[in-house]
């Protein structure tokens, strides 16, 4: 995985909440054993008319997509199933960071694994971003994952949150399996302990 | 005195191997349950290191997801699916994980085998990569959904890295009425909290009606814990629980199950323990419940009208995809399918519900009713039990067991712009087929709906 730092880029706005992941990538791309070429069925139903044409009125197919990195989207962004294709889909399409005023848990957790920055911040900076695309259809925000700041075009920077775990693994690139396997010693022992032998199978 | 700890924190607290300062902890997991579509990137990543499967003994794997529900036999038609259906057995032979392979007696959907097996016991980790790992909760496991790249840490060191989660408490008081199910009960508390109204926390049900429920019931509840947002959701372990597992296949028995049960005996919460929240609500008062939109938390009486928009931009983009006309009722609006089946309601109790309602009864001619087994296991006893010659003089389509039209993965889906009464998890937009529109609800009210032609209150048929 590439080190996560800082970086600005542009904002792309979906003002739709609750969207799920079948929404993200469609349980029928699902079939794929490749964690490869999801991002041209990112949004998918939303992105292409039953003929398979663009859907012109889909953000992701107008000209302010072009070179978005960062995703600003609705509440309880990622809920639903736990496929990680929704990650890779929306890494795939080209997205470093998404916006949300908040993730669901397994979506979170399988953006952290892949370098796909979950941005949650509060309603009115979640406000303040939506109203500002739609004046500047070009409008770029700076992501600072050392500090933890999102930097609005006003200047005003918010803080956002991550744990200090999943922080330093992104900004060294890091690597979380190999975390537990350091600590194989530990696992052994713990799988001979006859007391932990007995919480588990028998 | 040791404080007094819940379900969730004794299970946590059993299975931390380490937790150093400013990491998270590394829990232990007893139970891998491994599937065609979540695992390949996984097993490549394995190989990629060089690495084996730590404990192939803790891991089990199955095909439910991509393969059809009739003539399992045959060659799958759909080469990518076969490729990926193809690909587990090859992952599997190699890393020495067993499958419960097509035309095994113990295939079937996942979440439906393992508590099958007696693989799924109180007081365990379960994981697996599908977020309705959540199912296995009812016998008082932490159980929950993960990645692919979390199934493949499991799959190379048996743990996981994990932050500790809040607890609520969620109490049913009171018996239900009849005609309310374990269905009804769980939609009625994602309509209640929203559908991320338990996002960070781990669920423990309590109260009468939970007690009340089968093992089977249980897991319904259990499983649409995640569709609240919740990690997990509990049921702490009783007699109920016992029952169930005494006869399974691969637990102990004699003085080791006897050894079993008496340490199980001890997992549920302690008079005193904490929550970090409760949420109650009035079980005696539910009634069969129905969605309307398009997440599992846009559900209503199924006397109720569908709602108004009131200016929400959700409610109005829900009730366009599903073009219904708010403040109408749901009852007698037509469908074109009915599908009993999925991790939520597959299982022998409800078929037998929905087989007791079509006994004697002809589905509509214009439905199409599938009833989709969880497991070969179920199908069997099922046939044994004349349920499907029930679901078959009836006029519904008998299938082999499998996810099918719940993820639509397959081939078994709806077409755009049909309505289906579901009894799977998710009403999502096109989940089901793309263009589909689904109305959750439980296999009693699937089974009045499919013999009217249109949503139906089942409490007429009792």
């Amino acid at each position: 995985m590439q080190p996560v730092t800082s970086f600005s880029g542009k904002v792309v706005p979906l003002p739709v909440s609750d969207i799920d992941t079948d929404q993200i990538i469609p349980a029928r791309f699902l079939k794929t054993i490749e964690k490869l070429g999801l991002g041209e069925n990112l949004f998918n139903d939303w992105r292409y008319l039953p003929g398979g044409g663009p859907n012109p009125e889909f953000v992701l197919n107008q000209p302010r997509a072009a070179g978005g990195t960062i995703l600003l989207a609705g509440d309880n962004f990622g809920c639903g199933s736990s496929r990680e294709h929704a990650p890779w889909a929306l890494l795939g399409f080209g997205f470093r960071a998404v916006i949300s005023t908040s993730f669901a848990d397994i979506f979170r957790n399988n953006c952290l694994k892949n370098g796909l920055l979950p941005v949650a911040v509060d309603a009115a900076t979640s406000a303040e971003l939506f109203e500002a695309t739609s004046s500047d259809e070009g409008l770029e925000v700076t992501v600072d994952l050392a500090n933890q700041t999102l930097t609005l075009p006003s200047g005003r920077g918010v803080s956002f949150p991550i744990d200090d775990f999943s922080k330093q693994c992104l900004l060294e690139g890091g690597d979380q399996l190999s975390y537990i396997q350091q600590r194989m010693a530990a696992i052994t022992a713990y799988e001979s302990n006859s007391a932990n032998a007995l919480n588990t199978l028998a | 005195m040791t404080k007094p700890r819940t379900l969730y924190e004794k299970v946590w607290d059993s299975h931390v191997v380490t937790h150093e300062a400013g990491a998270p902890a590394v829990l232990y997991i007893d139970l891998h349950l491994v599937h065609e579509v979540t695992s390949p990137q996984a097993f490549q990543g394995l190989r990629d290191r060089g690495i084996k499967v730590r404990r192939p003994d803790r891991t089990q794997a199955t095909m439910d997801h991509s393969i059809p529900t009739q003539n399992q036999a045959l060659p799958i038609m759909d080469p990518i699916a076969a490729k990926q259906v193809e690909q587990l057995r090859i992952n599997c032979r190699e890393f020495e994980v067993p499958l419960a392979d097509l035309g095994d007696e113990s295939q079937g959907i996942v979440h439906v085998i393992g508590p099958e097996l007696g693989l799924t016991r109180p007081g365990i980790t379960v994981v697996c990569g599908d977020s309705h790992t959540s199912t296995h909760g009812a016998f008082g496991a932490l159980a929950f959904g993960i990645g692919t790249t979390e199934v493949e840490h499991v799959l190379a060191t048996q743990c996981l890295l994990q932050h500790r989660s809040k607890t609520c408490e969620v109490r049913f008081a009171g018996r239900v009425a009849d005609g309310v199910v374990a269905k009804d009960l769980i939609l009625a508390l994602i309509a209640e909290i929203g559908i991320g109204g338990g996002t960070g926390y781990v669920l423990e049900y309590t109260g009468e009606a939970i007690r009340s429920l089968s093992m089977e019931g249980r897991m319904t509840v259990c499983n649409m814990s995640i569709e609240g947002g919740a990690r997990a959701g509990m049921v702490a372990p009783d007699e109920t629980t016992y029952g169930f597992l005494a006869d399974k296949p691969t637990v102990p028995k004699g003085a080791e199950w006897d050894a079993a049960v008496a340490r199980w005996r001890k997992l549920p919460s302690d008079n005193g323990a904490v929550y970090d929240r409760t949420v109650e609500i009035d079980a005696a008062g539910l009634e069969p419940m129905i969605t309307w939109g398009t997440n599992p938390g846009m559900g209503v009486r199924v006397s109720q009208p569908v709602p108004e928009p009131n200016g929400n931009a959700s409610v109005r983009k829900a009730l366009d995809y599903m073009r219904l006309e708010p403040g109408k009722p749901l009852i007698g609006q037509p469908v074109d399918v009915v599908f009993i089946g999925s991790c939520t309601n597959s299982r022998i109790t409800d078929l037998r519900q929905a087989a007791g309602l079509l006994q004697g009864r002809r589905v509509n001619p214009r439905v199409r009713m599938m009833v989709v087994p969880g497991s070969e296991r179920i199908r069997a006893q099922a046939e044994a039990e004349g349920l499907a010659d029930i679901f078959r003089a009836a006029g519904a389509d008998w299938r082999q067991a499998g996810c099918s039209m719940c993820i639509a993965m397959n081939g078994d889906q709806l077409d755009s712009g049909q309505y289906c009464v579901s009894t799977s998890n998710r009403n999502f937009e096109g989940r089901q087929g793309k263009g589909g529109r689904t109305f959750l609800a439980s296999p009693l009210t699937a089974a009045a709906t499919a013999v009217e032609g249109s949503v139906a209150d089942p409490r007429r048929y009792l």
